[in-house]
């Protein structure tokens, strides 16, 4: 069981004693009103948990304040301000700033908790899956807040919506964060009621497809029925309220019994597309269409977030039935994600991300836009603004170690002395991936 | 037939004599004269006649290949000869051409490729080419020049008998000062340290002799007893003839110097290989732990953890992990040859920036030895260097 958010500040003065009953008490008052799903039983082994831990700091730094976070508003021990305390300037890696509207440059290196239902709604498979298995193991999302999402969380901040949507590309080398950065704006823009169209990997529309059909739409296309079924679930989820909101503005035929009229909300076109599995990827078109013409209406804003945008216009390794390649243009789904990105409309932003790590045929090593994307798809995203992502800063490197003991996941004994961060810090050069590959073993 | 008749009459009268002298004869051989004075006679000896005029027959050494001394003698001869030649060849002066010199001409004049060292072509001493023998112990008569010839091992039979000789000598020594009042309990520490005893092969090469283990046992023993005793300058001698230095294991290190680069900042280079990869590493004194291989950054390269594990055991075993910035270069081999230079390299380089002493503790831990593993050939009859056929029963 792991501990997590338990809330034992206290000011320094007073003895360790005294604040392991505070502790204690605290926790009795606190675990019944606890957002998150836990039952007493679970608290209980929290105090036990606690003690442990009490006595696992004290044997480690005696006298030294443990690190603030809470998840209920009102504690009985000293107030909690929603900024980390940083008066201790090593025990400190979380913060209990829930909205990310409100992070700013002093939660720099901090993590921050989603709570889990967010995260059912915003990001229902479409987490990385490395990270998916430390969202369960921990039963806790924490994203860090880094300088690449900040800078983003400001520039959408100050987005002029009259103006044509903006193109944001998140770049940088393997395993530096640009996907958690991607998830973190998202957060933000599900917290300021944004309609998300999130597609997690695109990589997935152009590999490995079991079932490939003419389109019904265009005959030069081809259709994708189950990864379209899949990702209109998916938005569906996300975005459950705006379906009945918006309405469609035209009337769509979709078969000889079928068709959906005008003025009717956009949720019975999603339902057509999940129920008739056949249609799905000219559902996906038609959703895309009215999004694109109604968030000019300004009803609502738009963020379109693409993760792995390279292979849109990279290659696939899908083959026709006569075993011939088939181009990304030639896929439906992949010619209506481009017509998203193109910047020809407004009230919202798009949000990019290059991914090599899915990609085909690119070298491990390439990185920039340039080298990803080609010279087809950087003349279609041109202009853009870049944002590099890069390693670790050596307070995030400290902050997420912090984390990692916190939530008791290094057992080493010398995870926590200086020579063993240094060994980490050696071995995994700042890179979060790697840090996180490494972690996993130790 | 004068002659014969006389010999006749001779041969009738020392008949009563014969039969000692036959055998002695028959054990030592055989004088011309008496050969043919019984020869001559009808026959009633038969003597065995050896030939050879200086072949005094030793059965012993006919089982094994014996160099005589004159035989050695003329090795000699022809080698100190075979010098000055070699010398004149090599354009040296033939006073001072010492035995490195002879080694250099030789694998000059006669390049040689094989791997064994000793099968390669070489021109030693004759004493160290032919291994040492015993000379005959017996003289002409057959008596034995030893007084312990008889024993079997006459050599260390008499080192004992000596050493132990030296000991009652000390002892009577002591025995008579002790007497005489003027015996002082005065010990010398001696220096032990720095030096061992003679193993037993090097006994048995100094004695030309076999021993067995008890033997040689017996006689460090005794000289350890001699040790503990007062003795005087001439035993302490003796005592040294058998005890060897030992010398300090490391070969020195060598240690590359400093450099100073434009903005001052001190670095060191140097090399290192392991299979068939070679690198140069540049360690500068004061940086962050970046490391750049081929001009790009370490994780990058090497994307596996074992060889960035390689990469730090040098910086982790000194201490220093975050504190020198490297930039190196490596070609050939492939990823772990490639981790495995760059770590000799790095170690290497390091050595200027660290004490001796950690020199030494590094030397030990075996980050400054090239790794001499490198692939065995594949043999003809077999899949591999190792891996033999199938073996099909039929």
């Amino acid at each position: 069981m792991y501990h997590n958010n338990c809330d034992f500040a206290a000011p320094p003065t007073k003895s360790m004693l005294t604040e392991w009953q505070l502790s204690v008490l605290v926790l009795l008052y606190i675990s019944p009103i606890c957002n998150e799903d836990e039952n007493l039983s679970i608290a209980a082994a929290m105090l036990t948990r606690t003690s442990r831990l009490v006595s696992g700091a004290r044997r480690l730094d005696p006298g030294r304040l443990l690190h603030a976070g809470s998840q209920a508003p009102q504690s009985l021990a000293a107030p909690l301000d929603n900024q980390a305390p940083d008066d201790s300037p090593r025990a400190v890696s979380r913060t209990s700033e829930k909205d990310p509207a409100r992070h700013g440059e002093q939660h720099e290196g901090l993590h921050y908790n989603i709570p889990l239902q967010d995260m059912r709604t915003l990001f229902p498979h479409s987490l990385p899956p490395r990270f998916s298995m430390q969202v369960k193991t921990f039963s806790e999302a924490c994203l860090m807040v880094r300088k690449p999402a900040l800078e983003l969380l400001h520039y959408l901040k100050n987005t002029n919506f009259a103006h044509p949507a903006v193109r944001y590309v998140l770049y940088g080398e393997k395993g530096t964060g640009k996907t958690l950065s991607l998830c973190h704006v998202i957060h933000f823009c599900a917290k300021q009621d944004w309609l998300i169209l999130h597609v997690p990997d695109a990589h997935l529309w152009v590999k490995s497809c079991r079932s490939l059909l003419p389109s019904t739409y265009n005959k030069q296309r081809l259709d994708q029925p189950a990864e379209a079924s899949i990702w209109l679930k998916n938005f569906k989820t996300t975005n459950e309220r705006f379906l009945s909101q918006i309405k469609v503005q035209e009337k769509y035929v979709w078969n000889k019994r079928e068709s959906t009229e005008k003025g009717s909300p956009l949720g019975e076109v999603v339902e057509q597309g999940i129920m008739r599995v056949k249609n799905a990827t000219d559902a996906v078109g038609v959703v895309l269409r009215e999004l694109k013409g109604q968030s000019s209406l300004g009803g609502f804003r738009l963020l379109v977030a693409v993760d792995g945008v390279n292979a849109l216009w990279g290659k696939t390794t899908l083959k026709r039935e006569d075993k011939s390649l088939v181009a990304p243009e030639e896929l439906a789904l992949v010619h209506n994600l481009r017509k998203m990105v193109k910047n020809d409309w407004h009230g919202g932003t798009i949000v990019l991300t290059l991914s090599q790590t899915g990609s085909l045929f690119k070298p491990r090593k390439a990185y920039l836009p340039q080298e990803l994307l080609g010279k087809e798809g950087f003349d279609a995203l041109d202009p853009f603004i870049p944002i590099l992502v890069s390693n670790y800063s050596p307070k995030e490197f400290e902050s997420c170690i912090q984390y990692y003991l916190e939530n008791s996941w290094l057992q080493h004994e010398k995870a926590h002395t200086e020579e063993g961060k240094k060994e980490l810090l050696f071995l995994s050069n700042a890179n979060p991936g790697q840090l996180e590959r490494l972690c996993a073993h130790l | 037939m004068a002659a014969p008749c006389v010999f006749w009459g001779a041969a009738v009268s020392h008949r009563l004599f014969l039969g000692g002298r036959i055998s002695l004869a028959l054990r030592q051989g055989v004088w011309k004269a008496a050969a043919a004075e019984l020869q001559v006679g009808t026959g009633i000896l038969r003597l065995r006649h050896t030939t050879g005029v200086t072949a005094k027959k030793n059965v012993a050494a006919l089982r094994r290949e014996t160099y005589t001394v004159d035989f050695i003698k003329k090795q000699i001869e022809e080698f100190n000869i075979g010098k000055r030649h070699l010398a004149n060849m090599m354009g040296e002066d033939p006073e001072t051409f010492t035995q490195e010199d002879i080694d250099r001409a030789i694998a000059y004049l006669f390049p040689s490729g094989l791997f064994e060292k000793q099968a390669r072509p070489i021109m030693k001493h004759p004493e160290q080419i032919f291994p040492k023998q015993r000379a005959i112990q017996w003289g002409e008569d057959g008596r034995p020049f030893h007084f312990l010839f008889y024993t079997g091992k006459q050599s260390y039979y008499s080192l004992m008998h000596e050493a132990y000789g030296k000991l009652l000598d000390v002892e009577k020594r002591q025995n008579q000062l002790q007497a005489k009042g003027l015996f002082s309990e005065k010990t010398k520490t001696k220096d032990l340290i720095g030096s061992r005893w003679l193993i037993k092969e090097e006994l048995e090469e100094m004695l030309v002799e076999k021993l067995s283990d008890q033997d040689y046992a017996q006689f460090i023993r005794l000289l350890e007893r001699l040790l503990t005793v007062e003795c005087s300058a001439e035993e302490e001698e003796f005592v040294q003839r058998f005890r060897r230095s030992v010398t300090v294991q490391s070969r020195k290190q060598l240690i590359e110097p400093l450099q100073y680069d434009g903005q001052g900042m001190a670095f060191s280079t140097s090399e290192g290989k392991r299979k068939s990869a070679k690198a140069e590493a540049v360690v500068y004194e004061h940086g962050s732990g970046r490391i750049k291989v081929n001009g790009i950054d370490y994780l990058l390269y090497f994307p596996v953890t074992q060889d960035r594990e390689q990469l730090m055991f040098p910086f982790h075993f000194l201490d220093r992990l975050g504190k020198h910035d490297v930039t190196c270069t490596v070609s050939g081999g492939g990823r772990s040859s490639q981790a495995g230079a760059i770590r000799l390299a790095m170690a290497k380089a390091l050595c200027s920036f660290v004490t001796e002493e950690e020199v030494e503790w590094m030397r030990q831990a075996g980050l400054l030895t090239a790794d001499p593993r490198v692939r065995e050939r594949k043999k003809p009859g077999q899949e591999g260097a190792r891996r033999k056929f199938t073996w099909k029963k039929r």
